[in-house]
């Protein structure tokens, strides 16, 4: 079972730039989160904060019931053992193949026997489709691939909780399709607390059970995944529909004079604006070879009911 | 690197810092002895060659100074002598100085810095391992290592060159040269010289790691913090070597 990660008051900045203040959430233990936000917000500040790799002005990180922003140097790396990171880039060891690479923190951490390591990491690496690739340099393979090699090297030593860092930037959306898939299969085979950082609107639509959103500075919203994409505040609505009238500006904030201009032609255009009549896209479920673990199984029955009272509405 | 004074009092705070870091984490166990071994081997062979290169013409120069200066005071007897201290005491821990900030101690800051830059070291950090015992204890102990080796090197073909330039080509007297070698000359000297390796090649190999962590802004940051560290690695080296030499002649009694 994953771990549930209490985030409160969290304020972060660089000098007199405030990233962002005030930020105060709970993921819940083994639920999928996502945390949106226009480029250059703090996502990966945040997550970067979260294992303690940068640490806040004010606020409290709990996990375990131990606050993470006042341990000691030696207590965080044992904290840390509970986390796996997924990297922009991968962070792959650019001198070691990718089989090296995934056995690392198994020979660094554990007493494990070299053919017990060979098992765990031909597992793991099947599980993200690179066998065959295990003597190839990070150098010598696609992004696609170092995302998915940093991917099997965050889960070998079974985290309680998993953080990506923008698993879809630089992929073809065909690949995104299959990294979201994958996502969710874990899930529902490990149990671990997920969170995906990423400004990808359409993972964000289907993979998660929770929606953050930062923008401006703060936390704008954070609760369930229905909550958010039938939300009718104006950045939420503005970002998961990706469109250019709302608050959201190319370099910052509007003024709320053209913001409120903006809004009113767009309703004026047709679009919907009446709450709760946003449509709920479908959930991405676990593949067929996965055995749902009951809270899987709660979720695909929802949404099987939800499907079938939309045919039958139609 | 910021010019307020706060921002250089804070860069040297921090280093220092980092250098008790290390202190402290030497005797952590298991130690990385494979790591070591891979970087004393990498420093060695990045430094060897061009070591011996600088120490000929090195020697060379100072049997020339000293030939000829020993001509004009006429105490020619003294010229083994006198080139055998500057080689020991002063040339060689410099030379390797020199070399181990210059060649060692750049690849070692321009590793670090892109491994920095790619993520790597904050990977590290969230998979549990402290990039200070894994990476930086290694690699410092290994330029120490090299350094203290380097020097001998050094002090060897020094002395070599400075014989062949003045015997064979100033046509000095062998044996009065090799005769006079002991008599200002002592072997606290020589064991003085190799403090001051040891001391220069962890200079080399912390601040070269500590600048090489602290790169920031992509491949660029990387070009800044190699150049950073070999000038700062250059300045403290001249101020410790000051501060040796003036504790060693108080220390140990001279000769003659």
């Amino acid at each position: 079972m994953g771990v549930e990660i209490c985030v409160e008051g969290l304020t972060k900045s660089f000098g007199h730039q405030v990233i962002w203040q005030d930020v105060s959430l709970t993921l819940p233990a083994g639920e999928v989160s996502v945390m949106l936000g226009p480029s250059g917000t703090g996502k990966s500040v945040f997550l970067k904060t979260l294992v303690g790799l940068l640490k806040p002005e004010r606020g409290s990180i709990t996990i375990q019931g131990r606050d993470i922003t006042r341990l000691r140097e030696h207590d965080l790396y044992e904290v840390r053992k509970l986390f796996g990171v997924l990297f922009q880039d991968g962070a792959l060891f650019g001198s070691m193949n990718l089989y090296d690479n995934i056995a690392f923190p198994l020979r660094e951490h554990t007493r494990k026997s070299e053919s017990q390591i060979r098992r765990i990491v031909l597992e793991k690496m099947d599980m993200v489709g690179l066998i065959g690739a295990e003597g190839k340099l990070p150098g010598e393979i696609s992004g696609g691939m170092r995302k998915r090699a940093g991917l099997a090297r965050a889960l070998v030593l079974d985290p309680e909780i998993i953080l990506f860092d923008e698993p879809d930037s630089g992929l073809d959306p065909v690949r995104v399709a299959y990294l979201n898939q994958l996502i969710v299969d874990l899930n529902a085979q490990i149990d671990a607390t997920f969170l995906i950082v990423t400004h990808d609107i359409a993972s964000a639509r289907q993979v998660p059970d929770n929606i953050g959103l930062l923008f401006r500075r703060e936390l704008v919203m954070f609760g369930p995944r229905e909550e958010l994409l039938t939300s009718d505040e104006p950045v939420v609505r503005q970002f998961l529909n990706g469109r250019m009238q709302g608050p959201i500006g190319m370099a910052e904030e509007k003024d709320a004079a053209q913001v409120e201009q903006e809004l009113a032609q767009l309703g004026d255009a047709g679009h919907t604006t009446t709450p709760g009549s946003q449509e709920l896209p479908p959930r991405l479920l676990p593949g067929p070879g996965i055995t749902r673990p009951a809270r899987w199984q709660a979720i695909a029955e929802r949404e099987g009911a939800l499907r079938r009272r939309e045919v039958a509405g139609a | 690197m910021s010019l307020s004074p706060t921002g250089a009092l804070r860069h040297s705070g921090n280093l220092f810092a980092m250098a008790l870091d290390v202190v402290r984490t030497i005797p952590r166990r298991p130690f990385q002895a494979r790591e070591f071994i891979q970087q004393a081997w990498f420093v060695a062979s990045v430094t060897i060659l061009p070591t011996a290169l600088v120490s000929i013409p090195f020697g060379a120069v100072i049997a020339l100074q000293i030939g000829s200066l020993t001509r004009q005071l006429g105490a020619q007897s003294f010229a083994g002598a006198a080139s055998v201290l500057a080689v020991l005491r002063e040339a060689s821990p410099i030379v390797t100085a020199l070399l181990i900030a210059g060649a060692g101690g750049t690849a070692i800051c321009a590793d670090l810095g892109a491994r920095k830059i790619r993520d790597e070291i904050d990977a590290m950090q969230v998979l549990g391992i402290d990039p200070i015992h894994r990476l930086v204890v290694p690699r410092v102990l290994a330029s120490m290592v090299v350094a203290v080796l380097l020097n001998g090197l050094v002090s060897v073909v020094g002395v070599a060159g400075g014989y062949f330039f003045n015997v064979i080509l100033q046509n000095g007297t062998p044996g009065a040269y090799l005769a006079s070698f002991t008599t200002l000359a002592q072997l606290s000297d020589l064991w003085a010289a190799e403090v001051k390796a040891l001391v220069f090649g962890a200079i080399a190999g912390i601040v070269a790691s500590y600048k090489g962590l602290t790169a920031k802004g992509g491949p660029k940051g990387v070009g800044d913090a190699v150049n950073q560290s070999v000038v700062i690695t250059f300045m403290l080296l001249f101020v410790t070597n000051f501060v040796m030499t003036a504790v060693y002649f108080q220390v140990v009694p001279q000769r003659g």
